[in-house]
């Protein structure tokens, strides 16, 4: 077994099974994965990051593949993280993105990845955004991330990339459905698939409609662009519309903004989550916690009221050093 | 967090009996693995997925008469890539002495020919990833 450090070094000049094995200690939350995400994080932040979302069977995977040779071809080096449900039953999952991947040329440099959403309900898995900075840093120039199959308020991927692009179909509704809050909102760019099919005129007609009425406070108004990805159809229309996002976002900084609010939600997630970590386990190793579940289970005191005890014995005990400080002690 | 076994599934070249390997697939899935479908796909496509996914087990389905000539090439990339420790497990229809010169002199881990019960699969799987 290689060293962790070894790894990483490999990773960071392109060897793909040393990216593949940091990607899955990171996801597995092994007790390694700080310390490299410690030493990979400096190397990230250059990729563009294009987010792929929609309905099961819109065809994201289908469009990623067509993308995917397209920005391969154009020279660029591409990685692709793509998101499948996990069973809440078995934990198991079918992963099957990669049917729709068939690229043949040995030449183009992608490196694509399948994660299992976990328990996570905005459709992401808990560690995409690590796994997208793991392959940013080993020298990726475009990420995609292509979520589940969402319905109307999965909305993660707008918190993880910089071009969000929301594929919809004939099938996906009337102008009811377009008003409505949620994933339509954080489009940047729509794509109106399977437009060989009957209703993708309304669809489209639907969007032109609900974007019209608020072009007055849009400074980018999404386009809507009509593909039939596995005819290959229209893709390159998408190709050209997310260059456009992408000069749209590169002018006045106005990148750098995103990025800055997504970091800073982000950062305080990551602080919640830590500041509970850390206050639960102080509380669950304290002899309190013991006390109070002997007290429970003997029906001396109700959960709900030992709980309240517990906080309020937790919290003056924290008070303490404070208190001394306020007195000058 | 509880490592959860990763499983590349194929169909061997241009086989395109779906039946077999989707009946596996679904099961390995129920039994908690991550299995990560490829459809039809050639033996270097197989193996580039398995690095790229970091695949504890490669299985392959195999019901048109490719088993002999693709399946151990799939072995033998893993190994000219020093990936030997995914194992290739093998399922479908072929002769039983087909199965056990795959297993005996061409390091297939394991052939399941038609019959076997579900839990012998997914048996055979977990064993010999507690085993790498």
């Amino acid at each position: 077994m290689k060293k962790i450090d070894d790894i990483i070094a490999s990773a960071l000049t392109g060897d793909k099974a040393c990216t593949s094995r940091l990607i899955s200690l990171v996801e597995r939350d092994d007790e390694q994965a700080p310390y490299i995400m410690r030493q990979l994080y400096p190397f990230s932040g250059k990729a563009y990051y294009i987010g792929i979302t929609g309905a099961p069977g819109a065809g994201k995977s289908t469009t990623v593949d067509k993308l995917v040779k397209m920005f391969c071809k154009n020279g660029k080096n591409v990685g692709v993280i793509a998101v499948d449900p996990s069973s809440p039953f078995s934990g198991g999952a079918l992963l099957g993105d990669r049917v729709r991947v068939n690229i043949k040329k040995t030449e183009y440099n992608y490196f694509f990845r399948s994660m299992s959403s976990g328990n996570i309900m905005g459709g992401l898995s808990r560690t995409t955004k690590e796994a997208a900075r793991i392959l940013d840093a080993c020298g990726k120039d475009i990420i995609i991330i292509e979520t589940v199959g969402v319905g109307q308020s999965e909305l993660d991927v707008a918190k993880a990339t910089d071009t969000v692009v929301v594929i919809l179909t004939p099938e996906s509704g009337d102008g009811v459905q377009i008003m409505k809050a949620g994933l339509i909102e954080v489009a940047d760019i729509f794509v109106v698939n399977k437009c060989d099919r009957p209703g993708a005129e309304n669809i489209a007609h639907a969007l032109k409609g609900m974007l019209d009425r608020i072009d007055y406070r849009l400074s980018w108004k999404p386009p809507i662009i009509k593909t039939s990805a596995s005819l290959n159809k229209g893709v390159d229309t998408l190709y050209e519309g997310l260059g456009e996002h992408r000069r749209y976002l590169n002018c006045d900084k106005k990148i750098k903004q995103r990025r800055q609010r997504q970091i800073r939600e982000e950062l305080k997630r990551n602080i919640e989550t830590e500041f509970i970590k850390t206050i639960l386990s102080d509380i669950y190793n304290g002899n309190d916690f013991g006390k109070a579940l002997d007290n429970v289970c003997e029906h001396r005191i109700d959960p709900q009221n030992a709980a309240r005890q517990i906080v309020t014995a937790w919290l003056s005990k924290d008070m303490q050093p404070s208190e001394k400080w306020a007195k000058g002690v | 967090m509880e490592r959860k076994i990763r499983v590349v599934m194929a169909k061997l070249g241009l086989d395109i009996h779906w039946r077999g390997v989707y009946l596996v697939s679904q099961f390995l899935k129920d039994s908690g693995m991550e299995v990560i479908y490829l459809g039809n796909k050639f033996p270097e496509q197989i193996v580039e997925a398995a690095v790229e996914e970091d695949a504890d087990v490669i299985g392959l389905s195999s019901l048109g008469g490719s088993h002999l000539t693709l399946g151990p090439k799939v072995v033998r990339l893993l190994k000219e890539r020093g990936l030997d420790h995914i194992k290739v497990f093998m399922g479908g229809v072929m002769a039983p002495k087909d199965a056990r010169s795959l297993e005996e002199e061409h390091g297939i881990a394991k052939v399941y020919l038609p019959d076997t019960p579900m839990q012998v699969i997914i048996d055979g799987i977990r064993s010999t990833v507690a085993l790498a």
